[in-house]
C-alpha cells in the first residue's frame, strides 16, 4: 500500500512538472473532427490529382488517414500519440520528387481553405510540414 | 510594329511549348517579371527563377510592364523560360518614352529603347525548404537602340554587361502567422537609368556595386503586398539619378496568370524631379 502511495505520489508529481504543451495550433485546426476532416479533405483531393494519386494506389487507405490524423494531432501539440511509421521508412522506395511534396502540399492548402482554417493556422501545420521533406522525398 | 509582331510569334511558339510544362512548385514561387525580364519583383530581381518547374522541369513566363509618370512612360514586353529550377534565360524590351522631355526641349528622339538579355543560375539553397536561402547568380546583357541622346549627355558606351547576385527566402509565419519573403541583392553595374541613357559617363566611367532589396507579406496563397529598393549609380553630370522605391500589390490567381500593381518612387530621371509612378505588370506563366 505505501508502495501504490509512493507510485501515485511520483506520478502526480511528474505530471506536475511536465510543461504544460502549446495546443493553440490543435484548436485552430478544429481539434480531432477537424483534423479529421482536413485529413481526408487532404485524400479527396489528392484522388483527383493525376500527378501524385498513382503514389496512393494499393495501400490501406483508412490506415493512412488515421496516421496522418495522429500525425498531425501531434505535430499540432494536440494529445494525441502517433503510432505510424517514421517518415523514412513509410517513403522508403517510394522516389517522391519535389513536386510530389508540393502537390501534396496544394492538396492539403484546399481542404484546409474548404476547412475555413485561418491563413497563419495554414502556415504554422506548413511550416512543420516543410521541415519533413528531407525525409519523405528522393527516397 | 514589326518588334511587337516578333515578339508575338515568339510568344506564342513558346506558349505552345511550355503548355505541358509541370509547374511542380507552388504557387507565387517564380515571382513576376521585374524591368528587366528577369523573373523577381518589379524593379528588382529575385533569386527565384521563372514559371513554376521544378528538378527536371521546365517553366517560364511572358509578360507586359507600364510605368508611367507625370512626365514619362516606360513600356517593357518579354520572356524568360527556365529549367530544371536551376538556370533562367530571359529577354525583355524596354522603350522609354520621353514625353515632356523631347517636347519641351524638342529633342532629336522622343524614345529610347533597349534589349536586355539575361541569364540567372541558381547557386543553391531553396526559397522555402532546408537550411539555406536560395541564392542566385546573374548576368545581364544590355544594348541601348538609341544612343544619340545619351552620347550628347555624356554617356560612354551603347552597350554593357552588369552582374548580380541576389539572395531569397520565404519565412513560413514570419509575419504575425503570415508568410513573409524577403530578398536581398548586390548589383555591379555603371547603366544609367537601367541602360535606357545608355552605360557610363562623363561624372563616373566605372562599374558601382549597388545594393537591392525587398520585402513582402503574403496574406494568403494569392496575395502579395510588398515594398522594393534599389541603388542606382549617379555616372552623368547632366542630371542626377535617384535610387528606386516602389510599394506593390501582386496577384497570383493560378500558375498562369500574375498582376502586380505598384506605386513607385523614381525621384529624377533626366533633370525632371519628383517622378512618382503608377506601375501595372501583367505576366502569363507555364
Amino acid at each position: 500500500m505505501r508502495i501504490l502511495l509512493l507510485i501515485l505520489a511520483l506520478s502526480l508529481a511528474a505530471c506536475a512538472q511536465r510543461a504544460p504543451t502549446d495546443d493553440s495550433l490543435y484548436r485552430a485546426l478544429g481539434e480531432q473532427p477537424g483534423i479529421t476532416r482536413i485529413v481526408e479533405g487532404m485524400l479527396l483531393n489528392i484522388a483527383r490529382d493525376q500527378r501524385i494519386v498513382r503514389h496512393f494506389e494499393n495501400i490501406d487507405i483508412v490506415r493512412l488517414r488515421d496516421k496522418l490524423v495522429e500525425q498531425v494531432c501531434v505535430e499540432a501539440g494536440g494529445p494525441c500519440i502517433y503510432s505510424g511509421d517514421s517518415m523514412e521508412e513509410s517513403h522508403k522506395g517510394q522516389n517522391l520528387t519535389r513536386s510530389d511534396f508540393n502537390a501534396l502540399v496544394e492538396n492539403l492548402q484546399d481542404a484546409m481553405d474548404a476547412e475555413g482554417i485561418a491563413t497563419p493556422a495554414q502556415n504554422r501545420l506548413l511550416a512543420r510540414l516543410a521541415a519533413m521533406r528531407g525525409q519523405v522525398i528522393e527516397r | 510594329m514589326q518588334y511587337s509582331q516578333w515578339l508575338g510569334v515568339a510568344l506564342f511558339s513558346l506558349c505552345s511549348g511550355l503548355a505541358v510544362a509541370d509547374q511542380g512548385r507552388l504557387l507565387a514561387t517564380g515571382g513576376a517579371s521585374s524591368l528587366e525580364g528577369a523573373a523577381g519583383g518589379g524593379i528588382t530581381p529575385w533569386a527565384v527563377l521563372s514559371g513554376y518547374g521544378e528538378r527536371g522541369e521546365w517553366g517560364g513566363d511572358v509578360f507586359a510592364t507600364r510605368v508611367e509618370t507625370a512626365d514619362y512612360r516606360l513600356d517593357v514586353a518579354g520572356v524568360a523560360a527556365s529549367f530544371d529550377n536551376r538556370v533562367e534565360v530571359s529577354y525583355a524590351r524596354q522603350r522609354f518614352d520621353l514625353g515632356n522631355l523631347a517636347r519641351g526641349l524638342k529633342l532629336p528622339q522622343n524614345s529610347l529603347s533597349q534589349d536586355v538579355f539575361g541569364v540567372k543560375v541558381r547557386l543553391f539553397g531553396d526559397l522555402i525548404y532546408g537550411q539555406l536561402p536560395q541564392l542566385s547568380l546573374g548576368v545581364q546583357h544590355k544594348r541601348q537602340k538609341d544612343f544619340l541622346i545619351p552620347s550628347l549627355v555624356g554617356a560612354r558606351r551603347s552597350a554593357d554587361t552588369e552582374g548580380y547576385l541576389s539572395a531569397s527566402r520565404l519565412i513560413l509565419g514570419g509575419a504575425f502567422g503570415y508568410n513573409l519573403l524577403l530578398n536581398g541583392g548586390l548589383r555591379y553595374s555603371r547603366a544609367n537609368e537601367l541602360g535606357l541613357l545608355g552605360f557610363g559617363g562623363d561624372r563616373r566611367d566605372q562599374h558601382s556595386l549597388l545594393k537591392e532589396g525587398s520585402a513582402a507579406v503574403l496574406f494568403d496563397r494569392h496575395w502579395a503586398l510588398g515594398i522594393e529598393y534599389r541603388e542606382k549609380p549617379d555616372n552623368l553630370s547632366f542630371a542626377g539619378e535617384s535610387d528606386w522605391a516602389d510599394l506593390f500589390l501582386g496577384y497570383f490567381p493560378n500558375k498562369h496568370l500574375a498582376v502586380v500593381l505598384a506605386y513607385a518612387r523614381l525621384g529624377e530621371i533626366a533633370s525632371l524631379d519628383n517622378q512618382n509612378a503608377a506601375y501595372l505588370s501583367v505576366q502569363g506563366s507555364f
